[in-house]
């Protein structure tokens, strides 16, 4: 098990190495100067050959980019003299742009993030794998039309429409959640602001998701009630809420730890349409605002995010799997 | 007489990988390890083993369908072991297979007019009087009303899917059919109407067969030799009479003895030979004789020494302490 | 002898769009303490949803059972058709086990074979959880395998086709059940394996005094292990009897044709099988009369009665030997001289 689990980082750091070098790649074959776009509309030449220099862009293309790998492990110092400053390990560049250490910018966005996808995924798993279950075990009742409804809607209903419409006659209307404009807190200052500010976003977010694990949870339950394993539980004399948790659940609910797994990896890299509704400053905001700006170091360093926490993530779900299933363990 | 099909130590070896990133080999299966035979014409030869002991893989090995590892394969009398997929072309009008499920080996998007006449379309064959005539001849001849032409698959039974493989299967009249399991999935009764058909067509058309199957009185049936398959090796060949009237190898005594007779009386009258234990692994299988960990009859020789296929009357037995 | 299973006039119908599905019609059987019962039939004769219904595993939601299903447990009799739920429950591994015919999916791949074996045993005993696995592995020692000690702990893949058979009926036994519920056991196995495997069976049978049910198509198996077999044919038994006389005496022309069409390893010689031509009834549309008559070579010899209209009764024709055919008793008795199986010729 640990010989695997360390072959396995060894991979990941593998293809995290490709993928850095693949963006950086990229971002240097695009037609724009970089040292061109750190000073917007009063550059002078003198001004950018001096910008040039100080962020390194003079440098050949491996050595800059072999500037940017060790300043993740080591930090990275700009400039020269009285100009001169550092970005601390990890570094992951410099936006001239904001004029900040892109590992700063991106401790301010990440906890956002974080705690949308967090509660979205905690949501969206109650909601999802209960209406799910309620309607498999109940097929064909009201209560499964119901489930198939809300499935239809919640598949059909697009982020932003969703996320509008809860925000219009919740909010703007009705006025149950009222309008928050307040900056980001921390559950741990202050928690009850914190659920008050992401309570739409995660309904939001969350919506969609549980329309797509109700639909998984019950085709998988009604599937794996079928199995022959089922009917020799039921042989055995069980009682029917043994049936359905010991058996029937740990099978069909298994394989949801890949798919909510790689979900809510997708969502850390940042779920752009929704931080831009209810303007969150989380990592989808950012790394859209840096595209639009044209902020590379910004670009790459949340493309390499992105990327970690996807790689990450799978290596997590694989072991949770392994655990889960006696037959991968031994494999 | 040229034999039909003759094999010389073939071997079939699946590679096994550890996972799809190490690309490590870590081991073999063995399924088929040095099988030696031959078919004469319009000969039908039995192959019987347990799951796992090769022979369906042996079976699809001789006619190319997957490559050998080892061991030469002639169809009358030509090498074909080594040829290319394109030469191979116009051998596959001589040799065909009959697949064990009927209900997964034929499409069920297509009707069974086009199904049975995919093997002039792939050859580019037109028969005399066209395909569509050709088509319903080997319908009626299978027992198919050829008007059922235009239905699918799944109109039909398992029985009646069987015979539109075996129908496909004698379309360009091939000289030798691989049939594999062609009967294990149908019940009782349908199951003796099919084996009758395969043995009137052998009558009528001469093609010489290989009857894959694990059923050995079904094997007795319709063969005139028989080989015992075990772990990827023959334990036995011998004519069927002598094979299952004098069986020489412990293995095949004991195959035989565990066959439930459908006789109450021979049931509680006989002695049974009960096998302990379950097939070694074809990753690793035991040194010397195969079956050696299984055999009442083992002896150290046995566990060191693998015994050759010898001749003994008729029959040809791979065993040290021959019965 | 002590009765352990009554089945009087058992009907199970699955009602589709198409129509009815009459997949048993008007079954009725006694199995004894000690004795095995087979039901012999082919793919659709209606074995396996009568084996089902017996422990209520039937879809309750899709299928209707109507007559009754009598089961003689230690606390008294319970009719399997009426009872609640409950009743239901409390019969499962206690009174009446099963073990079914693949033993490569009938256990939970997520668990270990001590935690399977031990919940079969707690349900009903309510042991501590200690006990219960002490018990696992000497059931697991007594159905033959080696080393349960260590094996109690594994996982069913890590278990052959055989030892996972030989686990399930550990499991079906583990609580003494009165009456073994065995569908087609040994059909997933090889032949060398199946030996085993019913020779097992012969021997719990012998230890526990069992009733076994056995459900199979496979007349071979039966002739090894039956005591009295009842022949079925879409949805109907057509002959019951003993196993002596289904094979050496038998009186309806569908067994005839069944004993005919396999072919035995002490062979007839080797000429044409004698198959029975054409394919059983849709059961949704089954005809008038009797159910095989279209398939049958005596229909035309019937007098006085017709096989495309009148539906034969099973009629007792000898002592513990019913068969349900219109053709005189004679010309039956001639006729299944013919197609007996010769018996003894190893």
């Amino acid at each position: 098990m640990i010989n695997y689990i360390s072959r396995r980082l060894l991979y990941a750091a593998v293809i995290l190495l490709l993928v850095s070098m693949a963006v950086y790649a990229i971002f240097q074959f695009l037609p724009f100067d970089p040292a061109a776009l750190t000073c917007g509309k009063n550059c002078r030449p003198n001004l950018i050959a001096a910008n040039r220099v100080r962020l390194g862009f003079d440098k050949p293309l491996w050595e800059q980019y072999w500037l940017f790998l060790s300043g993740i492990f080591v930090g990275r110092d700009y400039g020269v003299g009285s100009a001169a400053f550092t970005c601390p390990a990890p570094s992951l560049g410099y936006s001239f742009r904001q004029n900040a250490c892109v590992t700063d910018l991106i401790q301010q966005a990440l906890p956002v993030t974080l705690s949308l996808a967090i509660g979205a995924l905690i949501l969206w798993l109650i909601v999802g794998i209960g209406l799910g279950i309620l309607a498999a075990r109940f097929k064909d009742s009201p209560i499964d039309t119901g489930s198939t409804i809300f499935v239809l809607i919640g598949t059909s209903l697009p982020t932003f429409v969703t996320g509008l419409l809860l925000l219009i006659y919740l909010t703007l209307k009705n006025n149950i959640i009222p309008l928050n404009f307040d900056a980001y807190v921390s559950v741990f200052d202050n928690p009850s602001k914190f659920f008050m500010y992401f309570l739409l976003p995660w309904i939001t977010l969350a919506f969609a998701f549980s329309a797509i694990y109700t639909r998984y949870t019950r085709s998988a339950v009604i599937e794996t009630s079928g199995e022959d394993y089922i009917r020799t539980a039921w042989a055995k004399g069980l009682k029917s809420n043994v049936v359905l948790r010991k058996h029937t659940l740990r099978a069909a609910l298994a394989p949801l730890t890949t798919l909510a797994g790689l979900d809510f990896a997708g969502l850390l890299g940042g779920a752009i349409l929704t931080e831009t509704i209810f303007n969150l400053p989380g990592l989808g905001r950012m790394s859209l605002k840096a595209v639009n700006d044209f902020d590379l170091p910004v670009v790459l360093a949340t493309t390499l995010l992105a990327a970690t926490i996807v790689v990450v993530m799978n290596l997590i779900v694989d072991l949770l799997y392994a655990v889960l299933d006696p037959r991968v363990r031994v494999g | 007489m040229t034999p039909i099909v003759k094999v010389e130590n073939l071997t079939k070896h699946f590679p096994i990988k550890k996972n799809a990133l190490a690309r490590r080999k870590a081991g073999n299966v063995k399924a088929v390890d040095g099988i030696s035979f031959e078919i004469a014409p319009g000969e039908t030869l039995g192959m019987v083993g347990e799951s796992g002991c090769g022979k369906t893989t042996a079976g699809r090995t001789i006619i190319k369908l997957y490559e050998p590892t080892g061991g030469k394969i002639y169809f009358e009398g030509e090498d074909i072991t080594e040829i290319s997929p394109s030469a191979m072309r116009s051998y596959r009008s001589k040799m065909q297979i009959i697949f064990q499920d009927p209900f997964a080996s034929l499409n069920p998007r297509h009707t069974i007019g086009r199904i049975i006449a995919a093997p002039f379309e792939i050859q580019n064959i037109t028969p005399e009087g066209g395909v569509k005539r050709a088509v319903q001849t080997l319908m009626e001849r299978v027992g198919l009303n050829p008007e059922h032409y235009n239905r699918f698959p799944h109109e039909f039974s398992g029985g009646q899917r069987q015979r539109i493989g075996i129908a496909r299967s004698i379309a360009l009249k091939p000289k030798f059919i691989v049939a594999d399991e062609p009967v294990s999935a149908l019940d009782v009764s349908i199951q003796a109407q099919i084996i009758n058909l395969l043995d009137d067509l052998q009558t009528e058309f001469g093609m010489s067969f290989l009857f894959i199957a694990h059923d050995l009185s079904v094997v007795q049936h319709i063969s005139d030799r028989v080989a015992v398959m075990y772990l990827g090796k023959i334990m036995e060949i011998a004519p069927t009479t002598d094979l299952y009237a004098a069986p020489h190898h412990p293995y095949t005594k004991a195959l035989l003895s565990a066959v439930p007779v459908p006789d109450p009386q021979t049931e509680r009258t006989r002695e049974r030979i009960l096998l302990h234990g379950d097939l070694p692994s074809p990753m690793n299988p035991p040194t010397g004789c195969v079956f050696n960990t299984r055999c009442w009859k083992a002896q150290d020789r046995c566990r060191i020494d693998e015994p050759e296929l010898l001749q003994i009357g008729a029959s040809s037995v791979a065993c040290h302490f021959p019965e | 002898m002590t009765r352990l299973l009554d089945i009087n006039d058992l009907h199970v119908t699955f009602p589709t769009e198409d129509g009815n599905v009459k997949a048993v019609d008007g079954l009725s059987l006694t199995l004894d303490a000690g004795e095995t019962v087979a039901i012999v039939g082919e793919s659709g004769s209606g074995k396996t949803v009568t084996s089902l219904s017996v422990l209520g595993l039937h879809n309750k939601k899709r299928t209707r059972l109507t007559g009754e299903i009598l089961v003689h447990s230690e606390r008294g009799v319970v009719d399997v058709v009426s009872c609640d739920d409950e009743e239901l429950r409390k019969l499962r591994g206690s009174a009446v086990a099963m073990i079914f015919q693949d033993p490569m999916s009938s256990l939970h791949p997520y668990y270990s074979i001590g935690n399977q074996l031990s919940e079969a045993y707690r349900v009903v005993t309510k042991a501590s959880k200690k006990d219960a696995l002490k018990r696992c592995v000497e059931m697991l020692d007594l159905v033959g395998i080696p080393e349960p000690q260590k094996r109690v702990k594994e996982y069913p893949h890590q278990f052959s086709g055989g030892m996972r058979q030989r686990v399930m009926i550990a499991m079906a036994i583990i609580n003494n059940p009165r009456i073994l519920i065995a569908d087609e056991p040994t059909t997933a196995l090889d032949v060398t394996v199946q030996a085993q495997i019913l020779s097992l069976l012969k021997e719990l049978q012998r230890e526990f005094n069992m009733g076994i049910l056995l459900i199979t198509h496979d007349l071979g198996v039966v002739a090894e292990v039956a005591d009295r077999v009842n022949v079925m044919y879409a949805g109907k038994v057509v002959e019951r009897g003993t196993v002596d006389d289904i094979y050496y005496r038998p009186l309806a022309p569908y067994t005839m044709g069944l004993l005919s069409s396999i072919p035995s390893v002490y062979g007839k010689g080797t000429g044409r099988l004698s198959a029975i031509p054409g394919q059983p009834p849709s059961l949704i549309s089954l005809p008038e009369g009797c159910s095989f008559a279209s398939r049958c070579s005596f229909a035309s010899q019937v007098v006085g009665a017709s096989c495309a209209t009148d539906a034969p009764q099973l009629i007792e024709d000898e002592p513990g030997h019913s068969a349900r055919c219109h053709l005189a008793l004679a010309d039956r008795r001639t006729a299944g001289a013919k197609f007996a199986a010769k018996g003894g010729t190893a």
